[in-house]
């Protein structure tokens, strides 16, 4: 199947501002998809709110937006009630640490087997340009119009210390690279969270001078460096990508499986 | 092994907004963006299929297709 | 078949009422008085094949419910007067996306943290109006073990039926008490399932088109039919619309299958109404008393009778209206500052003789709170 038969076509041109990176994660996460070769019928992708957000309405799997935030725990209903559908949940920054902060660590903590993306732009875009919980200091936007003096989250490290059992981060403009990434997660038994780094050049970029789409976007390349690469060794300030953590551990609707097991075993006695 | 010719770069012009991503990032510069701001393929016979462009595209408007080629000896 | 019959708190009885609707998922969060609910079914569910969950908090008990509904499952969540308000957001969310699901509130006293283990039945306005926004909402609420199972019952048929979020109030008081249940046997009390498209699979299904009736058949996600389900105003297929049209249909939808089966959806029961000079419209752990009152008070001879409501929401208007018609006073019996009371007094044709008898000082409401108010009425004096 072409990447455009797993879209609900009707309903584009998408929303996305031009050279928004949204764009470029939906086309390597439905890369992902096809080369897996999931069924469509298998799969529930649940958002939040916010630009991000918009994404499931666009994708032609059972969809469900829901409340800011809210996506995980909308999401954990979904799995445990039927843990053999694959569930796909992008956020935006905001929408997954800030408002969804609390969702967000006790998904990772229950190592349940969902596949959280948090797409990373470092803004509140819909709303109009608001810092984030990853803008991080020296940021400018419209609720910091004398630049962030609030520090980031690290998602990855939050990821991992809240007990998610992969953990991994890439960028808009390494889209192959995400593809491979999110076919990893989405096969992966517990809570996978993928960090990609996106641009909003609408907001983010044009508060902070960091050009238009294309400039962001290289950006993602001269910022970063791949996990045990020797550029990364000789420049730790540049931001690690790559699989941080992959580990099979108990997983939650597998773990409850045994306890209806047990607690049914127990009653026949 | 067959090698893989470009056939065509079906772009859709309804889907494109023009960011110019496809442009820029094109290892061989084969696209540009026309007087109305969508993405044309120009320079075909430069196009080495690394589908880049295709990829990376936010507004999943181009697909680049290819055919089998002659047999590469 | 033998009778079962059991000795339980109220909360218990709800279990025993939820699981014999057929609930297959539970997510909850601990909170006072409500407790129990999911102590109980942490235990119960599995069990019986189904699903318990403790999330991290209310919002998300509430979010994953919604969830385990759309895949098919007959879902519920307990909580109070605190938890009510955080699982407000997600209400909300289910009245717009037409998710079943069954939210049971153990009032306990307000606002904030209020009173926890005390009685109050201060949360009807709340379940009416506690999320945002132009809705519908149904709200059922009993005053004795055998009814509260029943009412569970029957908030999940309502809830099955009409794509709805379901209250069930209790309160502290009939929550924590214990007495006699006999659970009915199996196809005693009718259990109504959702109902379900009939449509193959490569039909297009339009989740959010209503039928003639009304009403709107499920797919369940899994399923072969995907759809878009969201909180913002959407089409016939789910997705999200501003269009002036489809958003003045959907809300008009959205409050009119409720509110035009009202009559469906009351249910009441009456004591000694037929020739009552004096009525006390009651509900829930209040009834107890009023009912206890009117039994008395007759024995003596005086012609008084007890409405209990058993839904609140949407408000039985035409039915206590009816029933109040020829009584000189309707006195309201309940623990909050009169929030029933505004309903019936808009109901009545003789506002002015609609009184109220209450108590929100944590303590439960007894038959001589209500006899000072009700002799002051009768012209004996204080």
């Amino acid at each position: 199947m072409a990447v455009t038969d797993y879209l609900r076509q009707r309903f584009f041109p998408h929303m996305w501002c031009p050279g928004c990176g949204h764009g470029t994660i939906l086309n390597s996460l439905l890369r992902a998809v096809e080369e897996l070769e999931l069924s469509k019928n298998d799969i529930v992708m649940t958002s939040g709110i916010g630009c991000s957000a918009r994404i499931s309405g666009y994708v032609d799997f059972h969809s469900l937006h829901t409340l800011h935030g809210r996506a995980l725990a909308f999401a954990t209903g979904v799995k445990l009630s039927k843990p053999e559908l694959t569930l796909l949940v992008p956020m935006g920054d905001g929408d997954a640490l800030a408002i969804g902060g609390n969702h967000f660590i006790h998904a990772a903590r229950r190592n349940i087997d969902i596949t959280a993306i948090v797409m990373n732009n470092r803004i509140y875009g819909m709303t109009g340009g608001q810092f984030s919980p990853l803008s991080g200091p020296g940021v400018k936007a419209t609720t910091a119009p004398y630049t962030t003096i609030d520090a980031n989250f690290d998602v990855v490290k939050l990821a991992i210390a809240a007990g998610a059992s992969f953990v991994a981060r890439s960028t808009a403009y390494h889209a192959r690279e995400s593809t491979e990434i999110l076919k990893k997660a989405i096969m992966h038994k517990g809570f996978s969270v993928v960090e990609i780094l996106s641009q909003c050049p609408t907001h983010y970029g044009r508060k902070n001078k960091e050009g238009d789409a294309v400039a962001m976007l290289e950006l993602h390349k001269t910022n970063t460096a791949k996990l045990g690469s020797k550029q990364l060794e000789e420049n730790p300030n540049l931001v690690a990508r790559g699989i941080f953590i992959q580990e099979e551990r108990a997983e939650y609707c597998i773990e409850y499986g045994k306890i209806v097991e047990h607690a049914q075993r127990r009653n026949v006695k | 092994m067959a090698k893989k010719t470009l056939k065509e770069h079906r772009i859709n012009r309804d889907w494109c907004k023009g960011c110019g991503i496809c442009v820029a990032l094109c290892p061989k510069h084969v696209l540009e963006l026309d007087q109305s701001d969508k993405a044309v393929a120009l320079r075909l016979e430069d196009c080495i299929c690394c589908k880049l462009c295709e990829i990376r595209c936010p507004d999943l408007a181009i697909e680049v297709i290819m055919e089998e080629g002659e047999r590469d000896d | 078949m033998t009778e079962m019959i059991r000795f339980v708190q109220g909360n218990e009885a709800c279990v025993e009422g939820a699981l014999y609707a057929g609930l297959e998922f539970f997510a909850g969060y601990p909170i006072t008085p409500s407790t129990e609910i999911a102590e109980l079914l942490s235990g119960r569910l599995p069990t019986n094949g189904g699903k318990f969950i403790q999330m991290e908090d209310e919002i998300a008990s509430m979010c994953a419910i919604i969830g385990a509904s759309l895949t098919g499952h007959k879902v519920m969540t307990a909580t109070s007067g605190p938890g009510f308000s955080l699982k407000q957001e997600a209400i909300g969310y289910a009245c717009m996306a037409e998710i079943p699901c069954v939210i049971v509130n153990v009032q306990r006293g307000g606002p904030s943290t209020g009173n926890p283990t005390h009685v109050s039945q201060g949360d009807i306005n709340q379940a009416r109006w506690g999320t945002h926004g132009d809705h519908s909402i149904i709200a059922l609420t009993a005053s004795n073990h055998q009814d509260i199972f029943a009412m569970t019952v029957d908030a999940f048929n309502l809830a099955e039926t009409y794509r709805t979020p379901v209250v069930l109030l209790l309160d502290e008081a009939v929550g924590h008490m214990r007495e006699k249940l006999t659970i009915p046997a199996k196809d005693e009390l009718q259990i109504i399932d959702r109902l379900r498209t009939s449509l193959g699979k490569d039909v297009d299904y339009h989740p959010y088109l209503p039928r003639e009736d009304g009403r709107l058949p499920m797919s369940d996600f899994g399923g072969d039919h995907r759809y878009n389900v969201t909180g913002l105003y959407h089409d016939m297929w789910g997705f999200p619309s501003a269009n002036p049209k489809v958003v003045n249909q959907l809300l008009r939808h959205l409050v009119d299958k409720i509110e035009n089966n009202v009559h469906a959806i009351t249910r009441y029961k009456e004591y000694y109404l037929e020739d009552a000079h004096y009525i006390m419209v009651s509900y829930g752990s209040s009834a107890r008393s009023a009912i206890h009152l009117a039994e008395e008070r007759r024995k003596r001879g005086e012609r008084i009778g007890v409405l209990e409501l058993q839904s609140i929401w949407p408000f039985p208007t035409e039915v206590v209206r009816e029933k109040c018609a020829a009584a000189r006073a309707v006195v309201v019996v309940e623990m909050n500052m009169g929030q029933v009371l505004a309903q019936v007094k808009s109901a009545v044709e003789h506002p002015e003789r609609v009184f109220l008898a209450n108590r929100i000082d944590g303590k439960l409401i007894a038959p001589h709170d209500i006899k000072k108010l009700l002799r002051v009425i009768q012209g004996k004096g204080v």
